[in-house]
């Protein structure tokens, strides 16, 4: 069922196609510049994990990719596809970026699960509407996805009767459904109790072993150094340092990120 | 003061009764009141995408129409609507070289009532999409949702649970204000009580009854919205005990 270490390092080795390009990303809101020319790529199989303090900018950054925030200027790539955008940055055609959306996927810090929703509608909702795979194939993928992140007993429930960690478990489940190309996680752990922060990474930890490309903002910097094979640190607005997660934890060159680090240690 | 044996024949289905009258009318307000409310909804619908998302001109204009309809009483609206609206019909009929159109007053009254209420029913469900959580609608678009699907799929179901009270006010409300329609000669409960009771002069077995009637359409309203509060609400926990 999981895949070897071996198979993992093939797989970002072999396969360096590239999932997501940003090239000099700059957003603004109002007067106040958030991101002030950021660029990253993430290949097929990469586990990047975005690091760095409050307002540095990281949630920015990956909201900008899926265009939940619109970029001020700059370049996205998802799979080779380029995102159309005018010269003030909004999307120029709808109907792409609606598209592109549905090859990522989000899992969001506050879960987001639609509350009148049973988890199992919840996770064929995507799928059923906006993919349009039947109904019954739907909802067999949603029992598999539901049993793999340990709620298959669940899936009558609604999510407020759930506690934080099983709702962003079925969350995940939700962004499975859709087969993402690329999963963007918004600090998925970071409304949650610490008791309950574990069973989510286990989540997390199993999708970057199946070679899943994955952005994650997180502050869990023995996690990020544990699944991610590429690290980012921003500050203020901008990368600071990045490398390998060896190189980034255990010999930062940046004062910044010497004192990021210890600071949350 | 009638005795029973008396009252009972006058509200009698049969003739010589005037039970089968009051009946009637109890149906054509009904039936204005559904007719109104839904127009109202979908008034109230538009006008809330209006003004949360609309551009200036538009938001400018439905505050002009919310204002308006909700500082005028509703008896002068209803005369003002309907004479100026079987006025403005019959110009544009004569000026296409038709003759005098004859208004059917259950259309008439769907019309005025459904424009006051949509009024009511534009804030009501202004409110109820700003209560939604943000984060509902952020998931279903980053998922690739269009924005109508957006609409139909997550926005109108999560924020039924904050409307219905407000709605199920407004229903009352209309079913109520079908009794204005009186002034302009549509036979509603109303009036078709009042023409009973006073060719009998029996006017308190008579609104007595239509008291009964109204009674009777809030008691029933109350209990279908009951339930449909408890479907809008589906996934919520109660709040019995929290404090």
């Amino acid at each position: 069922m999981h895949p070897s270490a071996a198979a993992t390092s093939a797989a970002t080795e072999d396969a360096r196609e590239e999932a997501i390009r940003v090239t000099d990303l700059h957003k603004s809101f109002g007067s106040v510049e958030v991101l002030k020319g950021v660029s990253l790529t993430a290949n097929k199989g990469d586990v990047v994990a975005i690091i760095g303090g409050s307002g540095s900018g990281k949630s920015t950054m990956l909201r900008c990719i899926n265009f939940l925030e619109t970029p001020s200027s700059g370049q996205i790539v998802i799979g080779g596809e380029e995102i159309a955008m005018r010269a003030d940055g909004t999307a120029a055609n709808r109907r792409q970026i609606e598209r592109i959306r549905t090859r990522l996927a989000m899992v969001f810090q506050q879960f987001n699960l639609w509350t009148h929703r049973t988890l199992l509608e919840n996770i064929i909702e995507v799928p059923v509407h906006v993919l349009k795979t039947p109904r019954a194939e739907a909802v067999t993928r949603a029992r598999e996805l539901l049993a793999r992140v340990g709620m298959a007993e669940k899936e009558d429930a609604f999510p407020a009767f759930l506690s934080g960690g099983q709702q962003q478990r079925a969350a995940i489940a939700r962004a499975l459904a859709v087969d993402p190309s690329a999963m963007l996680f918004d600090e998925p752990t970071s409304a949650l109790d610490p008791e309950l922060v574990g069973e989510v990474l286990t989540v997390i930890r199993d999708l970057a072993a199946e070679g899943r490309t994955m952005l994650l903002v997180t502050h869990e910097m023995k996690f990020a150094r544990e699944v991610a094979n590429h690290v980012v640190y921003l500050f203020k607005g901008r990368i600071e340092e990045q490398g390998p997660p060896a190189e980034v934890f255990e010999n930062p060159k940046s004062e910044r990120l010497k004192q990021f680090l210890s600071s949350v240690s | 003061m009638l005795g029973l044996g008396e009252s009972a024949q006058l509200l009698s289905l049969s003739s010589p009764g005037w039970g089968a009258n009051l009946l009637r009318g109890l149906a054509n307000s009904l039936q204005i009141a559904f007719g109104a409310f839904g127009l109202g909804l979908l008034i109230g619908l538009l006008g809330a995408y209006g003004k949360l998302y609309g551009g200036k001109v538009t938001r400018d204009l439905l505050a002009i129409y919310t204002t308006v309809i909700r500082a005028v009483p509703e008896l002068v609206l209803i005369l003002i609507l309907y004479y100026v609206g079987t006025d403005v019909i019959n110009r544009i009929a004569a000026m296409m070289g038709y003759g005098r159109v004859e208004i059917s007053g259950v259309v008439a009254g769907i019309w005025v009532l459904g424009i006051v209420q949509g009024a009511y029913s534009t804030e009501i469900l202004r409110g109820a999409i700003q209560s939604v959580p943000p984060g509902q609608l952020e998931a279903a678009r980053s998922f690739g949702m269009p924005p109508l699907m957006v609409m139909r799929r997550v926005t109108i179901p999560a924020m039924m649970s904050f409307a219905v009270p407000g709605l199920a006010n407004l229903w009352l409300i209309a079913t109520k204000d079908t009794a204005l329609l009186a002034v302009v000669g549509f036979n509603e409960l109303t009036l078709e009580t009042k023409q009973a009771a006073s060719s009998t002069r029996a006017y308190f077995t008579f609104f007595l009854a239509a008291g009964g009637l109204y009674l009777m359409v809030t008691l029933c309203s109350g209990v279908v919205f009951g339930w449909v509060e408890k479907w809008a609400r589906r996934g919520q926990p109660s709040l019995k005990g929290a404090r």
